[in-house]
């Protein structure tokens, strides 16, 4: 059970509730002066997480390349939309 | 690849469809900014915030049941999907309180586009986390059995991806309806 704790997937977790409470502070005005840029701030933050759970819990780090590209690819495009969309709205 | 072609096929699909989703969410915000500024001020970030833990917890407990399946230890493997079913329960009580907050303080589907667009996306994703929770349930019985072969570890492993989902869309919608925007 222990060898199970102390996983790469434990420290993923660590990081992820880490970056939660970071995008929690950025998103109550620490950090930032401005709310647009908080809000771009929490946006790559979610996305980095989002990474997180499609690379280590979903797995794909170890699947097959063309998998891993559209994945990344997904990830990146969409962090880019929603980011540009949110600057839009100043 | 982890888990059945089919699986991934319907993760994508999904993926798509939320992201046009998102999408829309920021379109509409940039057209009523005020109206989306002041809904999520009348959110409830707390019960965000702790629906998020719990989706990020069943998520480690889904994948180390799936490497407890690999190694072939048995109770681990059930305890911890177990334990992903139990956030689960705990997402639905939390969301069940957090609508009720809303509907009591006279907030509904028809008050205005933001508040159309929280109950529209929590709502489609709570029916992800409800058939989630009827997978986890499967899985639970399916790996009491042990004899954790080829075919069996990429049935769990299918089963695992879509709960990982539901976690992703939720991180995702946690900042666009909780977090940004805040003045």
């Amino acid at each position: 059970m222990r060898d199970l704790l102390l996983t790469r997937t434990t420290l993923i977790w660590v990081l992820l509730v880490g970056a939660t409470l970071v995008s929690w502070e950025l998103g109550h005005g620490v950090g930032f002066d401005s709310a647009t840029s908080a809000g771009a701030a929490i946006l790559i933050v979610t996305f980095v997480k989002v990474r997180f759970v499609v690379l280590d819990f979903m797995e794909i780090r170890g699947a097959p390349r063309w998998m891993r590209v559209i994945a990344e690819g997904w990830i990146v495009l969409c962090c880019a939309l929603l980011i540009g969309l949110f600057l839009l709205a100043r | 690849m982890p888990g059945e072609e089919g699986v991934w096929l319907f993760i994508g699909g999904d993926l798509i469809l939320f992201t046009l989703l998102f999408a829309v969410f920021l379109h509409m915000r940039g057209e009523q900014l005020t109206v989306f500024t002041e809904g999520r001020a009348q959110l409830n970030q707390t019960w965000g915030l702790i629906n998020t833990l719990l989706m990020l917890t069943s998520s480690w407990c889904v994948a180390t049941a799936i490497q407890a399946a690999r190694r072939h230890q048995v109770q681990v493997t059930v305890r911890c999907f177990g334990g992903a079913l139990a956030c689960g329960l705990g997402f639905w009580i939390v969301k069940c309180f957090e609508y009720s907050e809303k509907l009591s303080a006279g907030l509904t589907i028809t008050t205005n586009d933001f508040f159309m667009l929280y109950f529209i996306y929590t709502g489609i994703h709570l029916v992800h986390v409800t058939i989630g929770m009827g997978v986890l349930t499967a899985l639970i019985f399916y790996a009491r059995s042990g004899d954790f072969g080829a075919t069996k570890l990429r049935n769990l492993e299918s089963g695992a991806s879509f709960w990982h989902l539901v976690d992703l869309l939720w991180i995702v919608l946690f900042a666009l309806l909780y977090l940004v925007g805040a003045p």
